[in-house]
């Protein structure tokens, strides 16, 4: 019998202005999976994220979370049910220290509790122990590497229900995303599911347990990890093989 | 060129006093630019309205025009800051909510924002000009303190008035720097100014750091209107016109959108403008205050300690 999924995308559009960048998409992701959405650059998977944060929410169609409706709901709630989001970039707060970075990561839930904020602190320094050296230091001073580490302890510090990743990999040196990567299966070995967009399918692929590949703001595959990782035409335009 | 040397230790004196003013007006602007970038001129009439507010209230209403003293005086000081400060910020927020809020919402071009200030300033003001508000004419400020001589610094009288205007802008000053640096409001402040899309991501009420922002802006803002009005014994409709630009001039000089960079471009222009009268007229004060927000904007736009409310 099948459970509700935790996240369910049922005919998303979205729009900015006429153009339309997602055109009408069905998703899940089931508790306790890592999900990953793969396509190549403007394919609509950034938008798709943002449109499940509701930073620019779907024009058509609804998002449901934990089986309720949150489509048009602020991006702040979206944020107080337990979605979380790795944005693109990392977004950093440059000025910023780390541990004030981590702090801000806590700030749906961060109610005066200063005792569980650093319990939460010390567990991500334990995740990436660079952070704790780091910790006095202005975000914006970081290396790209190190940025997308605090960017994914930050959002660790919300207690995500869904930890949503939009290209953790870019820009980032083969050991550095060795780290990402085993850092977001850690994450979900302790539970947490996994919503992640790449452009790296291979490694994408390889940590995921179900992926969809979206070209033009149509989802036109979608199946088990290793069967896309198998499969001719995602080998071809995404694994770079002829 | 004659220079009037005995004038030192007053101009000194006055540059400083007036500076630390333009300085508690200039936050309005600059936390609202940090948050917004935007250019909220309408917070010289957000300034004005703090001044007005205890034209009625302790002029109009209670007719508090004679010196008191003691716990009357002290408690109606602060009742004048609470007031003067509700005024300006609940006004600062209701502006944000009327004029600038549709215009987010749409996604509006930055002039438009511009007009819209410029609009909202001249409304503001015009509306305070009508007979059923303050009127075309000056009126005093409510004479409920006595101006007198309260200490000698390097040789210049300084009034109770003066000295009360310095002593909290200085307070405020270190209230807001713990508010921006060790409060969870302030740090979500830093995050909207530091990347808008970021701080949604943490769970920041943005509509709700904005209002935040014009609240306090305003609040400062009418605080520094009352003490204004009180150290120039006036109140009226364009009160705020030329502290207003003076201490947009002051947050620019600084670096807009950098609190301790208010305190310092406020302080700077104040001691300029002032001090310049040494050698020159009196009535050259105002040109040379613009004439250094023209030489700030040529050779160093981004003011002396850079832009960014982020900044420590």
């Amino acid at each position: 019998m099948a459970a509700t999924p935790l996240l369910e995308l049922k005919g998303v559009k979205v729009r900015y202005g006429v153009i339309e960048a997602v055109k009408g998409i069905d998703m899940k992701v089931n508790e306790g999976e890592v999900v990953t959405l793969i396509g190549g650059n403007g394919a609509g998977k950034t938008t798709t994220l943002r449109a499940i944060s509701m930073i620019h929410a779907p024009a058509e169609g609804q998002v449901l979370f934990q089986g309720e409706d949150i489509t048009g709901v602020p991006s702040h709630e979206v944020v107080g049910r337990g979605i979380v989001q790795v944005p693109e970039g990392r977004h950093i707060f440059p000025s910023m220290s780390v541990y004030e970075n981590l702090e801000m990561g806590a700030f749906i839930r961060d109610k005066g509790d200063r005792k569980g904020l650093g319990e939460e602190v010390e567990r991500v320094y334990e995740l990436f122990p660079v952070l704790k050296e780091r910790r006095k230091q202005a975000g914006g001073t970081l290396s790209g590497g190190e940025q997308q580490m605090l960017a994914i302890g930050r959002a660790l510090m919300a207690k995500p229900k869904l930890l949503m990743l939009d290209e953790p990999s870019m820009g980032l040196a083969p050991q550095v995303v060795e780290t990402v990567f085993d850092v977001i299966a850690q994450v979900n070995s302790e539970g947490i599911p996994v919503l992640l967009i790449e452009q790296n399918a291979q490694m994408a692929l390889g940590a995921a347990k179900r992926g969809y590949v979206i070209e033009t703001g149509e989802i036109v595959l979608e199946d088990r990890a290793e069967k896309l990782l198998g499969n001719d035409e995602v080998r071809k335009a995404y694994l770079g093989e002829e | 060129m004659d220079c009037n040397t005995g004038a030192f230790p007053n101009l000194f004196v006055t540059g400083l006093i007036l500076g630390m003013l333009y300085a508690l007006i200039a936050l309005g602007y600059t936390m609202v630019y940090g948050v917004l970038k935007l250019i909220n001129f309408a917070h010289d009439a957000i300034f004005m309205i703090g001044a007005a507010s205890i034209f009625y209230l302790f002029g109009v209403w209670f007719g508090l025009n004679e010196p008191t003293g003691g716990v009357v005086l002290v408690s109606l000081i602060a009742v004048g800051f609470l007031v003067s400060g509700l005024a300006s910020g609940g006004s600062a927020v209701l502006l944000e909510r009327l004029a600038y809020r549709p215009l987010r919402r749409r996604g509006a071009a930055r002039l438009s924002f511009l007009i819209a200030a410029v609009g909202a300033s001249f409304f503001i003001t015009y509306l305070f000009q009508q007979d059923f508000l303050l009127g075309t004419s000056e009126h005093n400020f409510p004479g409920f303190m006595a101006t007198e001589s309260a200490l000698t610094i390097i040789g210049a009288q300084v009034n109770n008035r003066r000295v009360l205007a310095v002593l909290t802008a200085v307070a405020l000053f270190l209230i807001l720097d713990f508010f921006v640096n060790k409060t969870r409001s302030g740090r979500s402040i830093r995050a909207v100014a530091q990347d808008i899309d970021a701080a949604r991501l943490m769970g920041v009420n943005v509509d709700r750091v904005v209002a935040l922002t014009f609240f306090v802006g305003g609040f400062f803002g009418g605080i520094a209107g009352f003490l204004y009005g009180m150290v120039f014994s006036k109140v009226a409709w364009n009160l705020g016109f030329f502290p207003g630009i003076k201490a947009f001039t002051a947050a620019v000089l600084g670096g807009i959108g950098n609190v301790r960079g208010a305190l310092l471009g406020g302080v700077t222009l104040g001691l300029v403008e002032n001090l310049s009268t040494l050698c020159i007229g009196a009535e050259w004060k105002n040109p040379i205050a613009f004439s250094v927000l023209v030489l700030v904007l040529i050779f160093r736009p981004t003011g002396i300690l850079g832009e960014g409310l982020s900044a420590r």
